[in-house]
């Protein structure tokens, strides 16, 4: 009857049921009630006392000679079960050495379960939460917003209060470290991209626009909007986790009992690094973006001077200029979202994952809108 | 002393971190049913002690028998099963925060049993209530107090039955009413459940409050410097035992 559990010990409690008498049951348990033991009599024992549900349930345990806190839990579930349809439950037997045990637990507190989950919330409700939650994550944006530049326009006034050590280690981990990763994504994306529009041009006998094709979109789009993203899932997302678990850890509310605010302390240096590293990263970007483009008409048997001299002629000092100046505000907003989501963190191992999440996805949607609006922003004026 | 029979025997237990000697050769036992205190100062090593007793570090030289079984020596399911008799409350709760108090407490009985729902559920409010906590079973950690949040951490702990129970510094940075609480609760868990304690502390009301026997590790020596209860311990002959002990009157 018992049944093995994955525990060490095998369950040596056993079960033995006398129902001979009307309206009466007698459960007989002996042995070992250890969390083995009770576990393999718990079903058995539970279930024949729901089918049967008598007027008198005895329960003999004076065979028992371990009990410990599951032992126990199984004693008063059964007689929990017994007077919730309103049988009378008699424990005879429980050696001396457990009463003390059983004491402890007031059967009156646990007739009512608590629910392993706390009721879920209704409709309403739960949209009321999700837009209170929205607002004030909306409200914090736009203070954060401000207090950063109040913040940025005081470190431009005085730049030696800026911690610039801190600066130049920002600019080594989120920049030069970023060198490989940028390198190889866009020399790949430029290589493939070059590749695509080859074969169809071909046809055509235009393979060589291919040239102004990588130049164009290179410089304008790709070069700036790559390194932004890899910088989100790399930079953004460290930031979060950084900041997260300095509040998590009470660090940041130490800095502030300093008299240091968080954000002139911590994110004008991040934000200033960033504002160093995108337009470096961006431009090695370009370089190996029209790097991977070479590759392609290099193997259509045309050279290298040629694939220059069309690039040249195709995109103008503006349009790199132009992806430049997008790639400041990239950085801007990876730097300040990573920070903002770190700030905001909650408590908990949780909170911190939950804030680099949220950095990287709020940075990455802010960073294609900023390149709609860059965009639009170009055509007007004609750039 | 009363003879008890031994649930854990250390012998010739040896420690480093890296080239870092921290516990040099030590050898000690606890008896079952026992609350055994290992004290001393900060830096000392206990810490490590109880971090190679409960099987998370291994150490460079020595056994441990845990009921009888080398846990350095054991592997695989032996290992598992030997470690499925201790519980382990770690100083500040280790509570899962994304988890009701509730929840965690059935987080193990849903892993490692097979009993119903009910059964899990009746087992964690019992344990919940054995540490007065019958009234928070939907509250998260990060809800409740940090001194309270030690009590679920203790129920959880228990909630396998186990025989050993392992408190990492129970009562440091509670109040004096809750330490004193925290002390009773324990001495109640001991009497009741009949479990041995194996308690990490330097907190000198509760240790001379609670404990059966005491080890003092030293941190010049990397090794035990006294032993035996706290009463005598109070009386050492050994300065270092009893300048550590008479700072209790300064303090209180």
């Amino acid at each position: 009857m018992a049944r093995a559990t994955d525990t060490a010990t095998p369950p040596a409690a056993t079960l033995s049921i006398d129902d001979s008498r009307p309206a009466q049951l007698l459960l007989t348990i002996a042995g070992r009630l250890d969390l083995a033991g009770a576990s393999a009599l718990w079903q058995p024992a539970v279930e024949i006392v729901a089918q049967r549900q008598p007027q008198r349930l005895q329960l003999n345990v004076a065979g028992v000679d371990y009990c410990d806190g599951t032992g126990i839990g199984l004693l008063v579930e059964l007689e929990r079960r017994t007077t919730l349809y309103g049988g009378a439950f008699e424990l005879q037997g429980l050696a001396e050495k457990f009463v003390r045990l059983r004491e402890q637990f007031d059967l009156d507190r646990l007739r009512e379960l608590p629910s392993t989950r706390p009721a879920p919330c209704c409709l309403p409700e739960a949209t009321g939460i999700a837009m209170v939650k929205t607002w004030r994550a909306l409200q914090a944006l736009v203070s954060f917003t401000g207090e950063l530049t109040v913040a940025l326009l005081a470190a431009l006034k005085q730049p030696r209060t800026v911690r610039w050590r801190d600066v130049w280690l920002t600019v080594e981990k989120a920049g030069v470290d970023a060198l490989p990763i940028v390198a190889l994504l866009s020399f790949l994306v430029g290589l493939i991209m070059a590749f695509q529009a080859a074969i169809p041009m071909r046809q055509f006998g235009t393979e060589i626009y291919v040239a102004n094709l990588i130049g164009l979109a290179t410089l304008r789009e790709l070069g700036p909007l790559m390194t932004a993203i890899i910088l989100a899932g790399r930079s953004a997302s460290a930031f979060a986790a950084e900041l997260g678990t300095m509040k998590v850890n009470e660090e940041i509310d130490a800095l502030t009992t300093m008299g240091l605010a968080p954000v002139p302390f911590l994110v004008v240096t991040r934000v200033l690094a960033a504002l160093f590293v995108t337009p470096l990263l961006t431009l090695f970007a370009d370089l190996l973006g029209l790097a991977g483009g070479s590759v392609v008409l290099l193997s259509l048997d045309y050279p290298l001077v040629t694939y220059i001299h069309q690039v040249q002629s195709a995109v103008s000092f503006g349009d790199c200029l132009g992806g430049l100046a997008k790639s400041l505000v990239f950085g801007i907003i990876i730097a300040a979202i990573g920070c903002l989501q770190g700030l905001r963190a909650g408590s908990g191992a949780s909170a911190v994952g939950d804030a680099a999440t949220r950095a990287v996805v709020s940075g990455i949607v802010l960073i294609v809108i900023g390149d709609g609006v860059f965009s639009v922003l170009y055509y007007y004026l004609g750039i | 002393m009363e003879l008890r029979e031994q649930i854990i025997q250390v012998e010739g237990l040896s420690a480093a971190y890296d080239e870092q000697t921290i516990l040099d050769d030590i050898s000690f036992s606890i008896g079952r049913g026992e609350v055994f205190v290992i004290l001393g100062g900060s830096g000392c090593g206990k810490s490590t002690l109880l971090k190679h007793l409960i099987g998370l570090y291994r150490p460079t030289a020595g056994r441990i028998f845990i009921d009888g079984e080398n846990l350095v020596a054991a592997h695989g399911a032996e290992r598992k099963a030997l470690l499925r008799k201790i519980g382990v409350m770690y100083q500040h709760g280790a509570l899962f925060g994304s988890m009701t108090l509730l929840e965690n407490l059935c987080l193990p009985l849903e892993e490692f049993t097979d009993l119903p729902e009910t059964a899990r559920n009746l087992i964690a409010t019992m344990n919940l209530s054995l540490v007065g906590l019958a009234d928070y079973p939907h509250h998260y950690p990060a809800e409740i107090s940090g001194g309270m949040r030690k009590r679920p951490a203790i129920a959880r702990a228990m909630v396998l039955g186990p025989q050993i129970l392992f408190l990492v510094e129970p009562s440091a940075g509670l109040d004096p009413v809750t330490s004193a609480e925290m002390d009773e609760l324990i001495l109640r868990l001991a009497s009741s459940q009949g479990m041995t304690f194996v308690v990490v502390s330097h907190e000198l009301p509760s240790i001379c409050a609670i404990a059966d026997r005491a080890i003092m590790l030293d941190k010049t020596s990397k090794g035990i410097i006294a032993s035996g209860t706290p009463q005598q311990l109070a009386h050492s002959a050994i300065p270092q035992v009893r300048r550590f002990f008479a700072r209790q009157a300064g303090n209180g």
